[in-house]
């Protein structure tokens, strides 16, 4: 994995609340048996009509939209099924951060193994930039912050883990694989 | 000793190595339970670093999500409709030989969703962590076991290390006590409890349902409750392991047998929240003023009891929700006129589910207009059916009977509900799109649904109870 340090980009907003991963992936795309190229999928029902053109008033179709990498989306993002297809395809449409001010665990364990960084904000900040949709922002892992247009930096949390891995590009399996001997004497102790 | 919770006593008991503040701990997990939709990825990166299943024996594999229900084309009579599915199908076989996993495979008679044939088999066992690449993992939680959701990078973690990185879960308690009343369910007890905390309310915790109504229920029943905490957001549910969980495990094929049966029921005794122990929140819900409950809206936490109005007002998403709907605020479910019924998932899928709804089915038709599907959670709950004849009760009054799988609680195999049609649906999700593009899910118990079938509307099930 890339290492991840500073993501600045505009904001695209989507306000809804409870946006489910059926919403940002449906189901029918995921008999797929690969992780590649499922960004053309990405709110597939929200983005195309019943003949699979683009809907011009959909966020993702304003030319605004083009080139940006933060999401700015309504409360509680993720929620529902586990599948990992949501953040593959916010990360090959072009998504580095997704920023709310509550984002579901699973949905959130997912982005963070694949180079999307979830951020979670206070309900002002969320408020603010819910409704100030193009702004520009700077998400930083180094220093947890998120930095707004007018230079103020706002907090947010990320697991440690997490960030470190972000920060220096190395991956979770890696390090499990290094925990044999851990492993082995849990067995061994546990009888597992 | 402290008081500890039963969410406390699993984790410390599969620790590998304890979490700090720079380092999530290293969970053991007890048992992977895999399918086709969110294994191939994982496995392709087993390939790509030339690492093998390291638990074959911790791993069971089945196919339930992308499979026909349709009996000619499951069994291969005819080709799979969808290509993309078919090859999925194929991928997860090709993968379980070649890694050296147990595949309840198409042919296999204790195939099924992966939630269902876990229990039915035994494996789902007090006081072990269990994980799959899906959600509803959470149903497990019913035997007192940690069984959460996961994504298919952790499929592979599992997969590789038979272990996952993770962080606490707070604890959440919602206690239920009073007697639920005649015609009210399972189903409509968790509806009532994700409406009470809200879609969200249960993030980053473990729910443990506790009470004299939670004990007063069949595992089954139990069932159906953990399964839709994640509906709540929660992680993982929990009841702790009685009487009934043992009698519902004692003699399957995967359980513990002879002496090691009395071993593993004396130390599943100790699985109990202690007296005193410190949850992180805690709500209580009196069971003894609940009625039939169904969605109206997107989320599971939009919901009305029969007989309730649906808000008159909202905010914006509230809107959207009607909208999608063709509901009207402030109208009532009931006599809402629906086109589909779907009886099945690993939600309500199993033979008690299908024992009820056939009771209000029994000597009915499907009313005109309406398509009903019935399908079994698993081959084994399809072949108990047919021994009782419910098979015979729903083909009669002109249902559609089908082999097990997921189905139409999410159409990955093409069992779809049609564009602008309601489908009261035993299922646990009524997101926009959920059971098909533009369709209209209402969610329910299996008796709510069974009405629905007969009557073509939302009908109170209390009222054609025997």
């Amino acid at each position: 994995m890339e290492p991840i340090r500073t993501i600045r980009s505009r904001t695209v907003v989507l306000a809804s609340t409870n946006i489910d991963t059926d919403q940002i992936m449906p189901a029918r795309f995921l008999t797929t048996t690969s992780r590649e190229g499922l960004g053309k999928h990405l709110f597939a029902d929200w983005r195309y009509d019943a003949a699979g053109q683009p809907i011009a008033e959909f966020v993702l179709n304003k030319p605004e939209a083009a080139g940006c990498s933060v999401l700015v989306a309504g409360r509680n993002i993720g929620c529902g099924s586990s599948r990992e297809h949501a953040p593959w395809g916010l990360y090959d449409y072009g998504f580095r951060a997704v920023i709310s001010s509550e984002i579901a665990d699973i949905f959130r364990s997912n982005s963070l193994k694949n180079g999307l960084v979830p951020v979670v904000v206070d309900a002002d900040t969320h408020a603010w930039l819910l409704a100030n949709p193009g702004v520009e922002v700077a998400v930083d892992l180094e220093t947890r912050t998120v930095t707004l247009p007018d230079g103020r930096s706002v907090a947010f949390p990320i697991e440690a883990f997490a960030r470190y891995c972000l920060l220096n590009g190395v991956d979770e399996t890696g390090y499990l694989l290094s925990q044999e001997a851990a492993i082995k004497a849990y067995e061994a102790r546990t009888g597992a | 000793m402290t008081a500890t919770t039963l969410f406390e006593k699993i984790w410390r008991a599969h620790e590998v190595v304890a979490e700090t503040a720079d380092t999530p701990a290293i969970l053991y997990i007890d048992l992977h339970l895999t399918h086709e939709v969110t294994t191939p990825q994982a496995y392709t990166v087993l390939r790509e670093r030339g690492l093998r299943v390291r638990r074959t024996d911790r791993t069971l594999a089945t196919l339930d999500h992308s499979t026909p229900t349709d009996s000619d084309q499951l069994f291969g009579r005819v080709p799979i409709k969808i290509e993309s599915a078919a090859n999925q199908v194929r991928q997860l076989e090709k993968n379980c030989a070649e890694f050296g996993v147990e595949l309840l495979g198409i042919h296999s008679p204790n195939r099924g969703v992966v939630h269902i044939i876990g229990p039915e088999l035994g494996l789902t066992q007090p006081g072990t962590t269990i994980v799959c690449g899906d959600s509803h993992t959470s149903t497990h939680g019913a035997f007192g076991a940690l069984a959460f959701g996961i994504g298919t990078t952790e499929v592979g973690h599992v997969l590789a290390t038979q272990c996952l990185l993770q962080r606490k879960a707070k604890t959440l308690a919602v206690n239920v006590e009073g007697a639920l009343p005649r015609g009210v369910t399972a189903k409509d007890l968790v509806l009532a409890i994700i409406r009470k905390l809200g879609v969200s309310g249960g993030t980053g915790s473990v729910i443990e349902y506790r009470g004299s109504t939670i004990r007063a229920l069949s595992m089954e029943e139990r069932m159906t409750v953990c399964n839709m905490s994640i509906e709540a957001g929660a992680r993982a549910g929990l009841i702790a392991p009685d009487e009934t969980t043992f009698a519902y495990l004692k003699g399957r094929p995967r359980a513990p047998q002879g002496a090691g049966w009395d071993a593993a029921v004396a130390r599943w005794r100790t699985l109990v929240t202690d007296p005193g122990a410190k949850v992180d929140a805690e709500v209580s819900i009196d069971a003894s003023t609940l009625a039939p409950m169904i969605t109206y809206g997107t989320n599971p936490g939009m919901s009305v009891a029969l007989g309730e109005a649906i808000p008159a007002t909202g905010d914006a998403v509230f809107a959207k929700a009607m909208a999608y709907m063709g509901l009207t605020p402030g109208q009532q479910m009931l006599g809402q006129k629906i086109e589909e019924v779907f009886l099945g998932s690993c939600t309500n899928g199993r033979l008690s589910d299908l024992e009820q709804a056939a009771s209000i089915v029994r000597g009915r038709k499907v009313a005109p207009g309406v398509r009903f599907l019935v399908v079994p959670g698993s081959q084994q709950i399809k072949l108990a059916a047919e021994a009782a004849g419910l098979d015979r009760v729903f083909k009669d009054a002109g249902a559609d009977w089908r082999e097990a799988g997921c189905s139409m609680c999410l159409g990955m195999n093409g069992d779809l509900v049609a564009k602008g049609a309601y489908c009261v649906s035993t299922s646990n999700r009524n997101f926009e799109g959920r059971q098909g593009v533009g369709a209209r899910t209402l969610l329910a118990s299996p008796i709510m649904a069974a009405a629905a079938a007969v009557t073509g509307r939302v009908t109170d099930p209390r009222t054609l109870l025997a």
